[in-house]
């Protein structure tokens, strides 16, 4: 009558098997890009040498005697970043601030959706808008000969990692509990030192995670760049033409071949070592903010 | 004339009525808080005692809807509707949470928090009164070593004595308990109670609470709450031994509540 | 003691700065937005014509058109969708349904983690050397939607796994309490329950589609050509931001790339109001059950 074995039919059996499939494949999915870019990566670094590869000031891939030396898209992706994040931390920090703590619902609502359009609004256009308006400007304020510059794409990656540090601070600062702010309240400070004070310190971990995830869209973003940053292979200074690692891959696939190619793959990788570190950063911020 | 002000009288309230948009919360609140004693306001969930409590600091302020009515004078200022600075009323008049509400911070930028935000800079100064602050609560023996530890790693009820020390820190005359206990374990509970009693030396202290006996253990004066109406007001003794009221008899024999 | 009168002042001059700090940020963001916009929509109204909507490029007439460009964007969408939607939605039920081992789940999610922070460039460099390379599609739209779809399993995942989450305990447990087997409980109870959320993710998914371009520069190509449907995904050819970078950036063509731009950014907007719409729908189903 009860047979053990008949809640265990056909077609369940089958669909807990795929589904176990479909959850295992993600796996695999990050599997395959670790691996092709490891094995497309490292027969460079091997041939040109690891030192040389990082360290090497000079990339020069279509020369006679061609040089392969990332050092400059190394700093210019680090500084580039550093940068993005020293103008768009505090921009996106105070919006924040202002949008979680102090504007009526809404002043809120009302801007919110204005955020998700600068998050969703493609990178192309913004590097479009970035060449047609900002590089001219550039050139024009700082009497240069061409703005297409880091500048120009520090206040890019400046904006474009704008929303994505305003919605992660806003809801870490949303998430502090009531009781701190009152805590506070009650003991005389007003509302502007208690939110400074109490509620920003109490949500920096979640503030933090805003600012790692906003270095790792800005360390990866390579389209918008290409089309404002001038990608010339110097080593980094605020108005020259640069390029970063994101840049340097895209700029030369397209008609690379032989160790040039090869070198490519390489840079691909560093930039991937980059992300990882970051991500891991991330995920150890995330944690510690979750615990409370 | 101005009316005299009897010099032991902290909060004087008349004739006050408090409403949470249309909803009538508080109808006709008399009554007199006196220096150096402890005033329990007791009475069933929802009768209006915690609101009443946060009237006088002015942290009803917080809620856009309410709307306040009549006379609260405190040492012979009016609270109700007139442009004192809240902010200096908050810190002479401090307040205990129900629950222990330490910031995330460390157990000493805790104390010192309230004394920095008023401008005291000065470390020794800040150590002093931290270490003052501590003592007082009767919690610095507890915690001297540990001073740069997060104040969240306290048990409850060293968190709620640190939210006392650190309502003292900021110097107040009053300290307002919104049932400071109803959180904690018998055995804190009773620390908290002893402490309490001891600061009634130098403070004015307005506590809420649901426990009777905790009423009658600490509270000079006990005021009687019910559905918005303050029902009566008088000696704890003489409340908990002869209510005026049918309905104070009812609630402090337990007959509901 | 406490209250000097120069303390009082350098309280109020925090609260200002700090205020004045928060409003100059706020105006600034909101400021850049509607410059975006209305910079993008104003310079692009003057090129807008049937014309260019409805024609390929021609060299003979010397015009541009943008018809190819918009239908390889739509092949490329739909077919990377239908795609990641069962894989998105599979290893979602997976994790929310099935696991019964906490490590797989865990590892499980980190990749999916992993694979939401890795940066489009290296997308597009695996999928040109796994799909274009290693299983021989060549460069061709096929390529760049299976790229596109390991990309956006993540978003998938997530939005299925959040609404998953919102569907009562009480519903399975009374569908098990009816003797139902479990992909049947899955199938009739769970999925009808949080369709919303999938439509929501998939409407994400085409949003970060739609904008993407690095991953699609070397795996889907640039070419223009007008197709019907199945030859149009074996063939190379360039989406919408594609087309905006080559004609921006390599052929100086601002005309055209003013209106792809402008129709890109009214694709954002449409696919964040919806993606706004569906979520506040789901909020409002969920709160009578949630306010218990």
């Amino acid at each position: 009558m009860l047979d053990k074995k008949s809640s265990f039919n056909g077609s369940e059996s089958i669909a807990s098997l795929v589904f176990l499939i479909l959850g295992i494949v993600n796996i695999a999915f990050v599997l395959l890009i670790c691996i092709y870019l490891i094995i497309a990566g490292l027969p460079a670094i091997k041939e040109i040498g690891i030192i040389d590869f990082l360290f090497g000031t000079r990339w020069a891939s279509t020369a006679t005697e061609p040089e392969f030396g990332i050092l400059p898209f190394i700093l210019t992706s680090i500084y580039g970043t550093a940068g993005a994040i020293v103008i768009g931390l505090p921009l996106g920090f105070f919006s924040a601030v202002y949008l979680a703590k102090f504007a009526n619902k809404k002043v809120r609502t009302t801007i919110e959706p204005l955020i998700d359009l600068l998050a969703g609004i493609p990178s192309v256009v913004y590097g479009f808008v970035g060449m047609l308006v900002l590089v001219p400007a550039i050139q024009v304020i700082f009497n240069l000969p061409d703005g297409a510059s880091l500048f120009a794409a520090i206040i890019v990656l400046a904006i474009m990692i704008l929303p994505s540090i305003i919605k992660i601070s806003i809801t870490s600062l949303e998430a502090v509990p009531n009781e701190y702010e009152l805590g506070s309240l009650a003991l005389g400070a007003n509302e502007i030192e208690t939110c400074f004070r109490v509620t920003v310190k109490a949500a920096k971990s979640g503030i933090a995670a805003a600012v790692v995830l906003g270095v790792g869209r800005a360390i990866g973003e390579a389209m918008a760049v290409m089309m404002v940053a001038g990608n010339a292979a110097n080593m980094p200074s605020l108005f020259e033409s640069v390029r970063f690692l994101t840049t340097a891959v895209a700029s030369e696939m397209s008609y690379s071949s032989g160790l040039q190619r090869d070198a490519l793959f390489s840079i691909a990788l560093v930039l991937f070592v980059f992300i990882m570190l970051i991500n891991a950063t991330l995920n150890m911020l995330l944690k510690r903010g979750g615990k409370r | 004339m101005t009316e005299q002000v009897k010099d032991n009288v902290i909060f004087d309230v008349k004739d006050f009525n408090l409403y949470y948009g249309s909803n009538h919360a508080l109808h006709n609140i008399n009554m007199q808080i006196y220096k150096n004693a402890i005033t329990a306001l007791i009475g069933p969930s929802g009768c209006g005692k915690s609101t009443f409590i946060k009237t006088l600091n002015r942290m009803n302020d917080l809620i856009p809807s309410v709307r306040l009515e009549g006379s609260i004078k405190y040492k012979g200022q009016e609270i109700v509707n007139s442009d004192i600075n809240v902010y200096d009323l908050r810190k002479e008049v401090g307040m205990v949470f129900q629950k222990p509400n330490p910031f995330p911070m460390s157990i000493y930028d805790n104390i010192a928090y309230g004394p920095r935000t008023h401008g005291i800079k000065n470390k020794s100064v800040l150590n002093e009164i931290v270490e003052k602050s501590l003592t007082d609560a009767a919690i610095f023996d507890e915690l001297k070593d540990r001073l740069k530890d997060s104040a969240l790693s306290l048990s409850g009820g060293q968190q709620q004595r640190l939210c006392i020390a650190r309502a003292l820190a900021v110097k107040p005359d009053v300290l307002l308990m919104d049932e400071p206990t109803s959180a904690l374990d018998p055995i804190s509970t009773s620390k908290i109670e002893e402490l309490v009693l001891k600061l009634k030396e130098e403070y004015t202290i307005v506590i809420v609470t649901h426990n009777m006996q905790q009423a009658v253990r600490i509270s000079d004066t006990t005021a009687f709450f019910l559905l918005g109406d303050l029902i009566e007001c008088d000696k704890t003794d003489t409340i908990f031994s002869e209510p005026k009221d049918k309905r104070t008899e009812d609630y402090i024999t337990g007959r509901f509540g | 003691m406490l209250n000097t009168a120069s303390n009082a002042a350098s309280r109020k001059l925090y609260k200002n700065f700090m205020r004045g700090c928060m409003l100059l940020c706020v105006s600034l963001t909101i400021a850049l937005v509607f410059f975006l916009i209305a910079y993008i929509l104003f310079r692009s109204i003057p090129y807008f014509s049937i014309d260019i909507l409805t024609t390929k490029p021609s060299y003979l007439r010397g015009t541009i058109g943008v018809l190819p460009d918009i239908l390889n964007t739509i092949y490329l969408v739909l077919t990377a969708i239908v795609i990641v939607l069962p894989l998105g939605v599979g290893a979602a039920i997976y994790l929310t349904e099935y696991a019964n081992s906490p490590k797989l789940v865990k590892v499980i999610e980190y990749a999916v983690e992993t694979l939401a922070g890795i940066p489009s460039i290296i997308y597009g460099l695996v999928g040109m050397l796994f799909f274009c390379q290693f299983l021989g599609f060549q460069t061709s739209l096929l390529a760049g939607s299976l790229t596109l779809v390991i990309m956006n399993i993540p978003i998938i995942i997530r939005t299925t796994q959040e609404s998953l989450k919102t569907v009562p305990q009480g519903y399975r447990e009374g569908s098990f309490g009816l003797g139902a087997a479990k992909f049947y409980m899955i199938r009739t109870v769970v999925l009808p329950c949080c369709i919303d959320g999938i439509v929501t993710g998939c409407i994400l998914a085409t949003g970060r589609m739609l904008g993407e371009s690095a991953a699609l520069l070397f795996t889907a190509g640039f070419a223009h050509t007008l197709n019907g449907y199945f030859d149009g995904i074996t063939s190379s050819g360039a989406t919408l931001t594609v087309a905006l970078y080559v004609y921006a950036k390599e052929q100086g063509e601002f005309e055209v790339a003013f209106v792809i731009a402008a129709i890109l950014l009214i694709l954002c907007f449409i696919t964040n109001y919806l993606s706004q719409y569906l979520a506040n729908r789901m909020r409002n189903a969920h709160n009578p059950q949630g306010q218990r």
